[in-house]
């Protein structure tokens, strides 16, 4: 591949947990990635926007507030809508076991859960973005 | 603290100890070639008098309600009354929550503590487009008064106190709670409790933010003054570095970076024109409790020290009560872990013994799921159970700050107390917390903290039992706790009924009216009040400070 990998990490929804997003932002560029920070607070919408201008290869969203179930699917909807489907679309944060059946049936990837090492989602992403 | 000639005998011993321990090493290796506390600070083998010798007695340490406070805030500590065994709580609608108030205070809870939604926090009503999906998740969903009524619904507010972990919208969440108390006939005056009321750290670490920082200082000394006169027994702040440790910090930068925001809203109340002497007293604290029990008993005593010292040379406070440091303590929710969850019980048990080793005035004990879901009602019940436990079994409160002259406490404390002080000099240097926060100096430290704290983990430098060690095969968890989706529904649909309701030309006029308030510089508390009698909902009340004030915007740096 010509350049590194882009990846936008962002907060969806109201949730002001950060410290996760902060740390896998930091050890995707350790890992050579190229990442792009949201912030806070971001709808949907703003993060597919972001996604798109940035022209990244990864979305990864994180998400501590129980509107996973909500707001990640939406995401992945825009994501279609804007022909932008071929971005790898991951998702972490306090999300139950439970839950991730009905995620990936609405197209995110993979979902990574308390205690993941930051190694295992470096390698998946290295794995299966579209190249 | 000894006599110079016995000390020499002391140093005299260690310094062959260390000497002859050192030497055998090699065919006796310890276990690490340094050993660290929790928050990776260096913790030697042995502590003795030669680590204390500078301490003096009379002055770092003195009598338990007595300044500098280092033994405690009151003279007879737990002998004399337990801490409140607060658990906070809140989810759903106000009726779901106001059914797990009753359940806790027949269980033995000796005071509430709200939970609100995230909508409620910043200030959003449920119907609002950012509310979407958020809607009675992390807590309770407030919209008007017509919800807090229903939250303490039988709960009578002259005899509980409540806790509130609100902040940007704090202000209307207290004047909703007045009114609640109006209408049980409660004066003011009677009421208990404390409000978060921190925004400083909202902007380091937790994130629920609205307004810009002036504002938001302002509606912080306007809540001060207004609860001096009229909500006298209310304690008007929680200056927290629970979330600073939760998002990575270590226990000297908690110490450290929660003072320094304590330092500028004193500044701030000073400069509005108050008495330091008249909010001082109801200022307080929160605090976390890790694992590393010494570290953490350290922690708390330093922070009482530190903050006595400050209030006293720095302020020149003179009533004893500005200067002593009460705080609340929560068991640290980032140190639980969703592999293996029943080991969480025994995290928290650790903690427990640590917060109340430190002295705390309240705590939380966090339930062994909620490194997956909000806690069960069982599961809450174990935590609750495990401060009985410490508090009726284990011994420890019968005699008054229990660790103190041990020499790794003392010499610990005093570390502590050292490092905090360096990262106040820097904030000072700054030009203050708010400053600091602005320039991203405070989030940054806390990042680095954090980050490193992940390596230790990931390189097993640093072990978390079942995580990174010990690990086993698990079948996913069942019987968490869920909120139904609808209820957004039923709060948007409870929102059409009050605004069809409601006298709408009350509420035109007393939030018109809170629009010219916070365009001026009178104190905004009474006119919030009228606002919510009339029931104004929380969205409306912040729209109307939106307008004038604008939106805090986050500094985001990796």
């Amino acid at each position: 591949m010509d350049r590194p990998i882009r990846v936008l990490v962002a907060k969806p929804g109201l949730d002001g947990h950060d410290r996760g997003a902060k740390v896998i932002a930091r050890a995707l560029r350790d890992a050579g990635m190229e990442v792009i920070y949201t912030g806070l607070r971001q709808t949907p919408e703003q993060i597919v926007s972001a996604a798109i201008q940035e022209d990244v290869d990864v979305v990864a969203c994180s998400i501590l507030s129980g509107a996973h179930a909500t707001l990640l699917p939406k995401v992945k909807e825009l994501l279609k809508a804007e022909g932008a489907d071929d971005i790898l679309f991951v998702a972490g944060g306090v999300i139950p076991d439970s839950d991730i059946p009905h995620l990936k049936e609405n197209g995110i990837a993979e979902v990574f859960t308390p205690g993941t090492k930051t190694e295992v989602t470096i390698a998946y992403i290295k794995e299966n973005i579209k190249k | 603290m000894y006599q110079k000639d016995k000390l020499d005998q002391v140093k005299e011993v260690v310094e062959a100890f260390d000497a002859k321990t050192t030497a055998s090493l090699e065919k006796r290796p310890e276990r690490q070639e340094t050993f660290y506390t929790g928050s990776g600070d260096e913790i030697n083998r042995l502590y003795t008098p030669a680590d204390v010798e500078n301490l003096d007695y009379n002055t770092e340490l003195g009598l338990p309600g007595q300044f500098p406070y280092t033994r405690g805030v009151q003279p007879t500590m737990y002998r004399g009354r337990l801490w409140t065994m607060r658990m906070y709580a809140g989810f759903a609608t106000a009726e779901e929550s106001n059914k797990r108030y009753k359940y806790l205070v027949e269980q033995g809870s000796g005071g509430l503590s709200c939970a609100f939604d995230l909508p409620t926090q910043i200030g959003y009503d449920s119907d609002h487009a950012l509310s979407e999906g958020e809607v009675g998740k992390v807590g309770v969903a407030i919209d008007s008064l017509a919800d807090m009524e229903i939250l303490f619904d039988g709960i009578p507010l002259d005899k509980v106190s409540t806790s509130m972990t609100i902040n940007a919208p704090a202000s209307v969440l207290l004047a909703m709670y007045i009114a609640v108390a109006e209408k049980q006939g409660v004066s003011a005056d009677k009421l208990r409790g404390t409000i978060q009321n921190d925004i400083l750290k909202e902007y380091i670490a937790r994130g629920t933010y609205i307004f810009p920082t002036e504002p938001s200082m302002r509606l912080i000394t306007d809540i001060f003054e207004y609860c001096s006169k009229d909500v006298p027994q209310w304690n008007t702040i929680s200056i927290s570095g629970y979330h600073i440790r939760e998002a990575g910090s270590t226990a000297a930068q908690e110490v450290g970076f929660t003072i320094a925001d304590g330092i500028a809203y004193v500044e701030a109340a000073i400069k509005a024109g108050l008495d330091v002497d008249t909010f001082a007293p109801r200022l307080s604290f929160f605090f976390n409790a890790h694992n590393d029990l010494l570290e953490e008993v350290a922690k708390y005593r330093a922070a009482r020290r530190l903050w006595a010292k400050i209030m006293r040379d720095r302020f020149g406070a003179k009533n004893p009560k500005s200067m002593a440091l009460k705080f609340h303590t929560q068991t640290g929710g980032s140190t639980l872990t969703a592999q293996q969850p029943e080991n969480n019980i025994v995290r928290v048990a650790i903690q427990t013994l640590a917060a109340v080793m430190g002295g705390t005035q309240s705590l939380h004990t966090n339930s062994k799921d909620e490194a997956l879901a909000l806690p069960t009602e069982d599961s809450v019940r174990v935590a609750l159970r495990t401060q009985q436990v410490v508090a009726y079994e284990s011994g420890v409160t019968n005699t008054v700050d229990p660790l103190a002259g041990s020499y790794v406490i003392e010499a610990k404390t005093t570390e502590i107390e050292e490092k905090a002080m360096e990262y106040i000099a820097k904030i000072d240097d700054l030009g203050g917390a708010p400053k600091a926060i602005d320039q991203g100096y405070i989030q940054q430290e806390i990042m680095d903290a954090s980050y490193e704290y992940q390596k230790e983990v990931e390189s097993n430098k640093r072990i978390v039992v079942g995580m990174n060690k010990f690990q086993i095969e698990e079948e996913a968890p069942k019987d968490l706790l869920r909120v139904d989706p609808i209820v957004g529904q039923m709060q948007k649909d409870k929102l059409v009924k009050l605004r069809a309701e409601r006298d709408s030309a009350k509420v035109d006029s007393t939030l018109a009216a809170l629009k010219a308030g916070c365009e001026g510089t009178d104190n905004v508390m009474p006119l919030i009040l009228e606002a919510v009698r009339a029931y104004a909902t929380l969205g409306e009340v912040c729209d109307v400070m939106r307008g004038v004030f604008g939106e805090y915007q986050q500094s985001v740096k990796l």
